[in-house]
């Protein structure tokens, strides 16, 4: 026992915890806790909003596989941070919040900059908490880190009264808690692997489905190996990206509303889907009864409340997803010789090779030019994120992630400003790998703010704006289904994103070719600070495949059709 | 789609400041409806009991039964079977006493549905009635057209019958 501040407590807490960095915004009711902050040797980096702050986090969670730690202040600090903790919470993030709060004596008064905090994100952290004294510091902070990163992860939030920081006591950091209502099943039951295994030996054309369960879950090499030994294809959602080369010759891509088109013409073709950590959303599987309608569906996730939540499965398995493919492949190995080809591996090849060169035929330089740029330049390891829009789906089709957890995007709450901060913290984690945030300048303007933090910080990235000068998405749909009417949704070339990276001390430069992007590209490598690299894209320009809301994944519209 | 019918489900929860508002907007935001819930603490002081009613076909209860099970704070959850669960709710009745006649119309009532007189006055008498919801219905039906100033029903309270318990 050790007698300490609440505020001392806290940081001595994150230590045992190993943070080595925190983003965040210091504010009135958090003061005393910036006040130990100052010299406690952990890296504080100061955001310049906090929801950029909680992207951060959120980020460097991502690229990191290990929590993302942000503070706020009370009040207009915390509710900053509710779009970071709503995407965290989406995208099953460990980000842990900790939030200033009024002295005890002053909640409920509607005291200068209160917020109910704890109330306002119980609907979107996994778990949250308001600590009532200094004591309950050590075992709550345990608490948070134990409940964000097991099981299926999620963003937690820890509301610290301004008056519990100060308070004195005596601090038992050994002691331990017990959860009794947070046990996440690990382990597959054996007769459920034992009947998928059944379900897969006899399938003729099975499709391995992953989503981003199986990043989080490490399960890379297991996706790989059974589906390599059993020749089955592998589509991902959109947070499955990367879970194995997108280059591998089973890799069909994304699936859904604007995923490849070889994947949406297979998925409704198999008759075992096999899905893996993801969760039936309504942007992967478009109209539900004709996803995969012949199929028999074997799910594994370690959420029990995602089975049946929104598919009907056939074979649930709530656990981990490593250690269930590990067991499945066990068992498929001693029983069936390792498959070296079969009519279904050729239907695959047949339709990737039909759709390979499906790509936009429209004028000047074209989004799927950079995607290929950018594949061919940055390294396998370089982490790319996106923002919300165009710009991420031109990034999904386009960009082949080759390694797991290297590709970083909102794909639950779809929070346009994301892509920016989250590669800001995705470079804190991985300073040695170089970021890139896939961009498009209605989002970009979101949380531009935060190349300050960049700059004074030293965290160089790369920022590719695919500019279009519109809210691409919204007019893409106002194109094709609102009869061209861009209802709000101009942005007629403000601001300059070139003198706007000038006014934060950073490289701005425009591009007119490709060949042009590449060698800002190669020059913005080489750089220590950030570069906003602005290319000029047609307004016209189009997301296809796009499977039209309210149909199934053959409806899909594709290039030229 | 199965057919809609009431379950009602025995929670245990941590006993603590926050979680029925944890509970109570997890139904709101997954858009299942609560038709009852009635909450107090159990035989171990930490630990409450929500009994809680909720009307819906199999496959949502088996999603509010798990989205419950994934809150932290929520210990244990069963659906408790009709057929071998006691329920039982209480109401506190104020009826309006016009004469004489409705004052012994009252009493009469009373003692048929086994239930007690807690309060009177001149002008009213307050019932205290125990039992499943359809007693205290057919007690309102009946005490309808005397003028019924007030009720204060428990919603639904529920064990299951013989040794087996919910524990954590």
């Amino acid at each position: 026992m050790t007698r300490m501040s609440g505020s001392q407590a806290l940081v001595e807490s994150l230590k045992r915890e190993k943070v080595k960095e925190i983003f965040g915004i210091p504010g009135g009711q958090i003061l005393p806790l910036y006040d130990v902050i100052y010299d406690c040797g952990i890296r504080h980096i100061l955001a310049h909003h906090e929801q950029c702050a909680a992207h951060m986090a959120d980020g460097y969670a991502r690229a990191k596989g290990s929590p993302g730690v942000c503070f706020a202040t009370s009040g207009p600090g915390a509710t900053n941070l509710v779009t970071g903790i709503a995407t965290a919470y989406m995208d099953s993030s460990p980000v842990i919040a900790f939030t200033g709060q009024v002295s005890r004596v002053m909640i409920g008064k509607d005291a200068f900059q209160e917020a109910d905090i704890v109330g306002i994100t119980t609907p979107i952290t996994k778990y949250n908490v308001q600590i009532q004294q200094a004591s309950e510091i050590p075992v709550s902070v345990k608490m948070a880190f134990h409940i964000a990163s097991t099981g299926r992860p999620g963003p937690v939030l820890v509301d610290l009264p301004r008056d519990v920081q100060i308070e004195s006591d005596q601090m038992d950091f050994a002691a331990s808690y017990d959860l009794r209502g947070y046990k996440p099943n690990i382990e597959p039951h054996p007769i459920q692997v034992k009947r998928a295994v059944e379900f897969l030996l006899q399938a003729e054309r099975p499709i391995m489905l992953v989503g981003g369960g199986a990043i989080i879950s490490n399960a890379s090499q297991e996706v790989l190996r059974l589906a390599e030994f059993m020749l089955m294809p592998i589509g991902t959602t959109l947070m499955g990206k990367g879970i194995i080369p997108e280059t591998h010759p089973l890799s069909i891509g994304m699936v859904g509303m604007h995923g490849k088109a070889e994947a949406n013409k297979l998925i409704p073709e198999s008759d075992v889907l096999l899905a893996v950590g993801m969760r039936f959303s309504d942007r992967t599987t478009c109209r539900l009864d004709q996803f995969c309608p012949d199929a028999k569906i074997i799910h594994i996730d370690v959420d029990s409340a995602e089975i049946g939540k929104n598919a009907k499965v056939d074979l649930p398995i709530v656990a981990d997803a490593r250690k269930t493919l590990t067991q499945i492949l066990e068992q498929i190995v001693q029983k069936m010789a390792k498959r070296e080809k079969s009519t279904w591996f050729d239907r695959v090849h047949t339709l990737k090779t039909q759709f390979q060169n499906n790509k936009s035929n429209g004028q000047g330089i074209k989004p799927y030019e950079i995607a290929d740029e950018l594949r061919r330049i940055l390294s396998s390891n370089a982490i790319v994120t996106t923002e919300v829009g165009q710009n991420q789906m031109w990034a999904a089709q386009h960009y082949d992630a080759l390694e797991p957890r290297t590709y970083i995007t909102s794909g639950g709450l779809g929070t346009m400003g994301f892509g920016f901060p989250a590669a800001l913290g995705a470079k804190v984690a991985k300073p040695d790998v170089p970021v890139v945030d896939i961009a498009g300048d209605g989002s970009f303007i979101m949380t531009e703010q935060d190349l300050a933090t960049s700059f004074l910080e030293k965290i160089p990235v790369i920022v590719v704006i695919l500019n279009n000068s519109m809210l691409g998405m919204v007019a893409q749909w106002q194109r094709f289904f609102y009869n061209r009417r861009y209802s709000a949704s101009e942005l007629k070339n403000v601001p300059d994103f070139v003198k706007l990276a000038e006014a934060y001390h950073v490289n701005g430069v425009r591009v007119g070719s490709v060949g042009e992007f590449s060698k800002a590209l190669r020059e913005a490598l080489k750089s220590d600070v950030t570069t906003v690299i602005d290319v000029p894209i047609s307004p016209d320009e189009n997301v296809l495949p796009m499977v039209p809301a309210g149909m199934g994944l053959k409806d899909m519209m594709i290039v030229g059709e | 789609m199965t057919e809609e019918q009431t379950y009602i489900i025995g929670t245990l929860v941590e006993h603590k400041p926050g979680v029925l508002f944890e509970v109570a907007n997890m139904f709101r935001r997954r858009g299942f409806n609560i038709e009852s819930i009635s909450v107090g603490v159990t035989e171990q002081k930490d630990l409450a009991r929500m009994t809680i009613t909720v009307n819906g076909d199999e496959r949502t209860i088996e999603q509010v039964v798990k989205q419950l099970n994934k809150l932290i704070n929520v210990i244990k959850v069963s659906i408790l079977d009709p057929n071998t669960t006691v329920t039982r709710e209480m109401a506190l009745i104020k009826i309006h006493v016009a004469d004489t006649k409705a004052r012994s119309d009252i009493i009469q009532y009373v003692d048929i549905f086994r239930s007690h007189i807690i309060d009177i006055s001149s002008d009213s008498v307050i019932v205290e009635i125990t039992g499943d919801s359809e007693k205290i219905d057919a007690f309102l039906d009946l005490a309808m057209p005397l003028g019924i100033k007030e009720v204060a029903r428990t919603g639904i309270t529920a064990l299951s019958r013989g040794g087996k318990a919910i524990k954590e």
